[in-house]
């Protein structure tokens, strides 16, 4: 039964999450867009409020730690409306607030998505509670992931990681560092494998922190990997070198997080299509969805293709979502969503800040900090360019030897 | 029916005799010599701008076979708890039994038909089989299903349109008047009209909105209905009307006089209604002609329902989706033809698909033709729940519009020349999803 909608049963937590983003989000936004690398200190608290709603209930929380592949089915013949749909409603409110923000959330990273897509009982028990980075990029390897350097060499029970790990999200300030690192750098994508490392291993060396276009209020660490040593079972996933389950395993993590991050891309866009219709109203215009946008004056006209944009990213995400928590194959509508609102929140926040004119340039306003925040929304978790690489290679049935 | 054909047929014929002589004059420099060129212009412009009008199709007789007491309406559903993108069971029904046949019958004769600007009266005939005009009607009225049916008709639209568009469109255009007429219209005028479109000879019949000039606006209309005694008096121009020279029923919005934009129902045949040729760059199968109304008198019962001017914009709305339905069924054709051509095609080596710059126009085509199909699924849906629709509409309208067009032109490039000529279908997708972004009324959901 086709029903776009937001399904009852997750308004409460989008609500909540909304209020998050307007209480504690919005009013500290620009505070640590221009204090960049001081830590939030208000999402201390929030994020024991959100690690309570997770515990309290069986339908994920409002952050990147409740994704999980799921199958059976409830409800409605089978169809299901489980955490990856939360999750990603969830997120689409407090990036509204502020993405930097909830990018610096305690316990939310995207290593706990990664821990959460593959990890097993033992590891979820071990590691569970803990905020965790996830450490792929090195200098010399961005979107070419197969390519990175850093090895891992068994010695004993402890695997011993040297290399260089750079764009580590909340990398400083997490407790874990999931680091992506080759078992035998011969043998290509096959013997890459990710690894927990603590974030107090002596090993593990802080480089450097970036400074920014956007997203300032989270750190961006890079790392220096020498003779760092975890146990054995800081392994995630099977240590086994298999010719396609191995790197597919550590990729695997993506299908379940390219939908969260077309999900913080979908609220900034939609930060600033509300923030600049309320500056148009001022302004005098009106938008009415009854006349042909070309009857309207210009700025509405743009306002509606964008809007258009908008919808189309928006109802993308949930689908990619949607599928996650149906036990649908979703890697195509995931790098799918990922394309469409990454490019489309990039245009849409641009876009709004050209419609304000100095109104939306200048810093009186957030509309010029949400365009610099949604341009890593069309780069991290895969660039624009990878997505539309993986979305060619599903539609025409290539490998990615075919199509590089 | 078969005696306008043969007129249509006359008044081609002789104009093409007459452009022939009219040729050998052009190209000799008598014309130039004697310094009439100018006036001879002007004199063909005028003559073929109000020339070959032919009357509308003598019609059938419409009589109400039953007597209600009170319009019957098709419910709207229950609001649905969860968010769901699966058809139900009866709407997959509908789908794959159009999609079957879109595939079978509507795409082998989709080249002829947009090249003789005619589909064979027996592919119509075997389209109506399926029911896909009688989503819109009340069950009492003969109708099959008993709730609001927009997802249905989106779903049934797409589908047809993957076959052919301009088929799609001429197929469903009568289903549209039928619809309306089961959403809005009074007791009566349900009781006369609707039993004929549940029937096997269903009616070719017209929802006529949009009107020959830029910038249109549905709820500003130029077309008039002036009140005169109990009787309107309607004028203006309608355009792009689905096989408009053999509709028997039009269904035609006009700025009435103290009400606004309201629809008027109007039997063909009558006094002041003509139908002009309009071939336009697409949509050919359907024959789109041009409704012509001067001084047309009607009865006070000729207005649809109460002319109350919100069921006049729900009407707008619920046009929108219809057509973003047909662009995303269209966009979807591109993409299924691209995908196998662009594989296969090979240049510098080996598939031209190995190349990034083609492969990243096949995603783009994959990648907005879902969000198209997205957007108006949720648009329709919302309809069908009785919630709010009408910026979800427009929304879906304005990206069919945009990305429509966009994926029409990328499915000619990543063909090149091959594209461009009429030996592949792309050149006809092109033409055809640009009136995704023209097209006013028509199709109803």
């Amino acid at each position: 039964m086709i029903n776009l909608e937001i399904p009852k049963k997750f308004k409460p937590l989008a609500s909540q999450a909304n209020q998050v983003a307007t209480e504690v989000f919005r009013p500290i936004s620009r505070k640590y867009d221009e204090a960049e690398h001081s830590y939030p200190k208000e999402l201390d608290m929030l994020a024991s409020l959100i690690d309570g709603m997770n515990e309290g209930s069986d339908i994920g929380g409002a952050g990147a730690a409740g994704v999980r592949r799921e199958s059976n089915g409830d409800g409605d013949g089978g169809n299901r409306n489980g955490s990856n749909l939360s999750t990603v409603l969830g997120i689409v409110e407090l990036c509204w607030g502020d993405v930097g923000l909830l990018l610096s959330m305690p316990r939310q990273g995207l290593g706990n998505s990664a821990i959460a897509s593959v990890a097993t009982e033992e590891q979820l028990e071990r590691y569970g509670g803990k905020w965790a980075a996830m450490a792929i990029t090195e200098p010399e390897a961005g979107s070419d992931s197969a390519s990175i350097r850093t090895t891992a060499k068994l010695d004993g029970d402890e695997y011993v990681l040297n290399g260089e790990k750079i764009f580590v999200t909340s990398g400083d300030r997490a407790d874990l560092i999931v680091v992506w690192a080759s078992l035998d750098p011969s043998k290509g994508r096959a013997a890459i494998k990710s690894f927990i490392v603590e974030r107090d291993n002596p090993g593990l060396k802080l480089d450097r922190l970036e400074h920014k276009l956007g997203i300032r209020a989270s750190d961006t660490a890079n790392f220096i990997l020498q003779d760092c040593r975890v146990p054995k079972e800081a392994l995630l996933g099977s240590s086994e070198v298999e010719d396609k389950q191995g790197f597919g395993g550590a990729m695997q993590t993506f299908d379940n997080t390219r939908p969260l991050v077309a999900a913080m891309a979908v609220g900034v866009a939609r930060a600033s299509l509300e923030r600049a219709r309320e500056l148009l109203a001022e302004a005098g215009l009106e938008i009415d969805y009854a006349l042909p946008a070309l009857c309207q004056p210009a700025a509405v006209s743009r306002y509606l293709e964008m809007e258009a944009d908008y919808e189309a990213a928006r109802l993308l995400t949930l689908q990619a979502a949607w599928m996650a928590d149906n036990g649908k194959p979703n890697s195509l509508q995931a790098s799918m969503a990922k394309a469409k609102a990454g490019r489309t929140c990039v245009d849409v926040a641009l876009g709004c800040v050209e419609l304000c004119g100095a109104a939306g340039y200048g810093e009186d306003e957030l509309l010029e900090k949400w365009a610099r925040d949604a341009k890593i929304l069309d780069i991290f978790e895969g660039t624009q360019q990878i997505q539309l690489l993986i979305v060619a290679r599903q539609l025409l049935g290539k490998s990615s030897a075919e199509l590089r | 029916m078969n005696g306008n054909d043969k007129g249509a047929g006359v008044a081609e014929r002789s104009m093409g005799f007459g452009l022939r002589a009219l040729n050998r004059l052009a190209g000799s420099d008598l014309l130039d010599r004697i310094r009439v060129r100018k006036q001879v212009e002007r004199a063909l412009f005028q003559g073929t701008k109000n020339g070959f009008r032919t009357a509308t199709a003598a019609g059938r007789t419409f009589n109400a076979a039953q007597k209600l007491t009170r319009p019957a309406r098709q419910v709207p559903g229950k609001p649905r708890s969860l968010f769901d993108i699966t058809p139900d069971d009866e709407q997959q029904m509908f789908q794959e039994a159009v999609r079957d046949f879109a595939e079978a019958k509507v795409r082998p004769a989709a080249q002829e038909a947009d090249a003789e600007r005619k589909i064979p009266a027996d592919l119509l005939a075997q389209v109506n089989e399926l029911g896909v005009n009688m989503l819109g009607i009340p069950e009492e009225l003969g109708g099959v299903v008993q709730e609001q049916a927009a997802t249905t008709t989106a779903l049934v639209g797409e589908a047809l349109a993957h076959g052919d568009m301009g088929i799609a469109y001429a197929a469903l255009a009568p289903g549209a008047v039928a619809t309306a007429i089961g959403h809005w219209g009074t007791a009566e005028q349900e009781a006369t009209y609707l039993p004929a479109f549940s029937g096997e000879d269903v009616p070719a019949a017209a929802l006529a909105l949009l009107e020959p000039r830029p910038l249109f606006d549905p709820l500003k209309l130029e077309t008039t209905a002036r009140r005169d005694g109990e009787d309107w008096i309607l004028d203006g121009a309608k355009s792009l009307l689905a096989r408009a020279a053999e509709c028997e029923l039009f269904l035609v919005a006009a700025q009435a006089e103290d009400l606004g934009p309201a629809l008027f129902v109007i039997e063909s045949g009558g006094k002041g209604l003509s139908v002009q040729d309009e071939p336009a760059m697409g949509l050919r199968p359907a024959a789109t002609g041009r409704l012509l109304l001067e001084g047309v008198r009607l009865p006070g019962a000729a207005l649809l329902g109460e002319g109350d001017r919100d069921s006049y914009v729900e009407c707008v709305q619920r046009a929108r989706i219809a057509w973003s339905a047909l662009a995303v069924g269209a966009a979807q054709a591109v993409l299924d033809y691209v995908i196998p051509y662009v594989n296969e095609r090979t240049a510098f080596g080996e598939p031209i698909s190995n190349r990034q710059a083609v492969a990243f126009g096949v995603s783009d085509i994959g990648i907005e033709s879902s969000g198209m199909r997205l957007a108006t699924y949720r648009a329709a849906s919302r309809a069908d729940q009785g919630q709010e629709f009408g910026r979800e509409a427009a929304l879906a309208r304005k990206l069919c519009a945009a990305k429509g067009m966009a994926i029409g032109s990328e499915g000619v490039q990543l063909l090149g020349g091959h594209g461009f000529v009429k030996e592949h279908p792309v050149e006809r997708w092109y033409r055809d999803l640009r009136a995704a972004g023209v097209m006013e009324g028509a199709l109803l959901v």
